[in-house]
């Protein structure tokens, strides 16, 4: 067992059992996620990143999805052979996530000071001190302006970006080691994604905290994170340092969507667009899911999913035009 | 939230207006009130007599002013039957309705809400499909064919509870039960259908995350929630209340406000049913205003606007 990880996912399994029949959501899905580290999980909507999410937190949304396989081991322990009440004291101590929608995430009918109270200890650290310094502590962590009226305010009475600052300072607060978060910046105005995207690198590196950073902006990845994992019809088909990643994609999809991203130099160009759809999640084909819309489609593309081939250090892909000869 | 209250006061007060003027209007101008009062074969003296002493022989507009005038200072008018000012006949019988009331909301909460949770928790199981069997029962079933029924089963068959009038507490089993399933049934559907949208909401995601227990996500951050639709519709319950104690009160023979609703209609008692439904406009309005500085405190997105 490496000290150095922090998460560890292997082969994950997620299907939602409906009546038309099983989406696979995620469908084989491994990454380790290194102390300290963050790991940007990319790919367009409908992929599984956040089926993937809400599969380590042990939270989806309702009976009809089922992690069927797979392992998730944190610390080196398996969650999915957790109980519920075991999973009760990993959530927030040990794992966390940050939503996507700052505007729904936080309850409406309760302060601020309410909402954080209750990821504040009054027993062991925080002995001594009422809960509301405490909070009033937590927020000034996350740079939120004025927290001693904060505490007093209900959220609609506070800006998308604060909002989304109390949630981070919700979720980081009992230091987890491991944080996921889903599209954390999507709701915020580009300014305020800034700031905020600033603060969480910053908050990750006073720790030895690793990110899970789940999002679809390229951009956004290479500000953030250190490595990448591509994902595509609910498997990961890239995966790598963000550099090397950027430098030589070398899954066609992961080409295609470094390709789309519009670039400011040539803006009277045409936007780059993927030809076609992804694979219905319910009816996916036996070879490569990107097969269809791949163009460099083989026959044996057809026939068999494509190992998994190394194409640098740590640097994988999962295609066959990499295999070695 | 002192000008909150101040304005849905002044809110009150024009409605309170409203609903004298379309009830002054419906007295005088769907017909002379004197023919219902008197019997049919009344001379035309004693008809000319009666229009004299109600005021009725002004211009429209006089008697509006008179009436107006009369109903900020509180005089209805006088009861033909009971010869006594119509609002002191209705707040000698309020006391009769309003001990009713504590009953019926205690069944309504006791019953309501845990039943509505559990049934949104269990969606779609057997809890679910009994509980929603029985609230569409209780909707649908009318007031007096239920009291009546309640009367046949406890009283003539089982003969354990009292069938009508004032009593001991057995004598308010019946009625109680009688107001209170309808108002059960519809809050219970109620709250379970808007437990079932916070459930799927993103700050009960949240609240699992923190690592709360499922009694806290759901007692705490789901209930207070899915209690603002179900204040939201408390003014429409209350009407039905209301209406529904005329009708079981009639069952039951409760000498209440809704039984004096039911004899001024039999009796013909015009002053005393225009009293009656101008002090309901009132204690409808007093409860809406409650339940809005109620609503105000559950939710933080409304105070001060």
């Amino acid at each position: 067992m490496n000290g150095n990880i922090a998460l560890e996912v292997r082969d994950l399994h997620t299907h939602f059992f409906l009546r038309r029949g099983v989406v696979k959501a995620v469908d084989g899905v491994s990454f380790t996620l290194h102390r300290g580290e963050v790991l940007g999980l990319v790919g367009e909507s409908g992929c599984g990143k956040s089926v993937t999410a809400l599969s380590l937190m042990r939270l989806l949304p309702n009976e009809a999805a089922r992690t069927v396989q797979g392992q998730i081991l944190l610390e080196g322990e398996d969650l999915l052979t957790k109980s519920k009440r075991q999973m009760r004291q990993i959530r927030g101590r040990k794992i966390s996530m940050i939503l996507q929608d700052p505007q729904t995430s936080l309850n409406p009918v309760f302060t601020i000071g309410n909402q954080l109270s209750e990821v504040i200890d009054t027993k062991g650290a925080g002995r001594g001190k009422s809960v509301m310094q405490q909070a009033i502590e937590v927020l000034r962590k996350v740079k939120l302006s004025a927290p001693e009226q904060r505490v007093h305010q209900y959220p609609h009475e506070l800006s998308g970006g604060m909002k989304q600052r109390v949630v981070g300072a919700i979720a980081m607060h009992r230091g987890p080691g491991v944080l996921i978060t889903d599209e954390p910046t999507t709701a915020l105005d580009v300014t305020i994604q800034l700031q905020y995207l600033n603060l969480l690198k910053e908050l990750q590196q006073d720790t030895d905290m690793a990110i899970l950073f789940i999002t679809h902006d390229f951009g956004v990845v290479a500000r953030m994170c250190d490595r990448v994992a591509v994902m595509y019809a609910g498997r990961i088909v890239e995966t790598g340092p963000v550099r090397d990643v950027f430098n030589n994609p070398s899954h066609p999809y992961t080409q295609a969507l470094i390709a789309s991203v519009p670039k400011m130099q040539r803006s009277a160009a045409r936007l780059h667009t993927i030809e076609g759809q992804p694979p219905v999640l319910s009816d996916l084909p036996a070879g490569c899911r990107f097969e269809a819309r791949c163009p460099y489609a083989e026959a044996r593309c057809r026939a068999a999913y494509p190992d998994s081939f190394t194409v640098g250090a740590g640097h994988a892909a999962s295609c066959w035009r990499l295999e070695p000869a | 939230m002192q000008r909150y209250i101040v304005k849905r006061l002044f809110q009150g007060l024009l409605l309170l207006v409203i609903v004298s003027t379309i009830v002054f209007a419906v007295g005088r101008l769907t017909g002379n009130p004197v023919d219902l009062l008197l019997p049919e074969e009344a001379s035309e003296e004693e008809r000319q007599a009666m229009i004299e002493a109600l005021g009725l022989d002004g211009p429209i507009l006089e008697q509006f002013v008179v009436f107006i005038t009369g109903a900020v200072q509180g005089d209805l008018g006088v009861s033909i039957r009971y010869r006594q000012p119509a609002v002191d006949v209705f707040f000698s019988r309020l006391p009769n309705t309003l001990m009713l009331m504590p009953g019926v909301m205690l069944l309504a909460i006791v019953m309501a809400i845990p039943l509505g949770v559990l049934s949104a928790l269990r969606r779609g199981r057997l809890t679910d499909r009994i509980s929603g069997t029985i609230a569409v029962l209780g909707i649908a079933t009318p007031n007096f064919w239920l009291g009546i029924l309640l009367i046949y089963l406890f009283s003539v068959q089982l003969g354990w509870l009292p069938s009508s009038r004032m009593g001991d507490w057995s004598h308010f089993v019946l009625p109680t039960v009688t107001l209170g399933t309808f108002l059960v049934a519809g809050f219970m559907r109620l709250i379970r259908s808007s437990m079932l949208d916070i459930l799927d909401s993103e700050f009960v995601k949240l609240a699992r995350i923190k690592g709360l227990s499922e009694m806290k996500v759901v007692w705490k951050h789901c209930l207070r929630n899915a209690l603002i639709p179900v204040l939201t519709l408390w003014g429409v319950f209350m009407g039905a209340l209301v209406t529904g104690t005329i009708v079981t009160e009639t069952v039951y023979a409760w000498p209440g406000v809704g039984r004096l609703t039911y004899e001024a209609v039999i009796f013909r008692d015009y002053p005393l049913l225009q009293a009656v439904v101008i002090m309901d406009a009132v204690l409808i309005l007093v409860i809406n205003l409650v339940v809005d500085i109620l609503y105000a405190y559950v939710d933080p997105r409304i105070r001060f606007t």
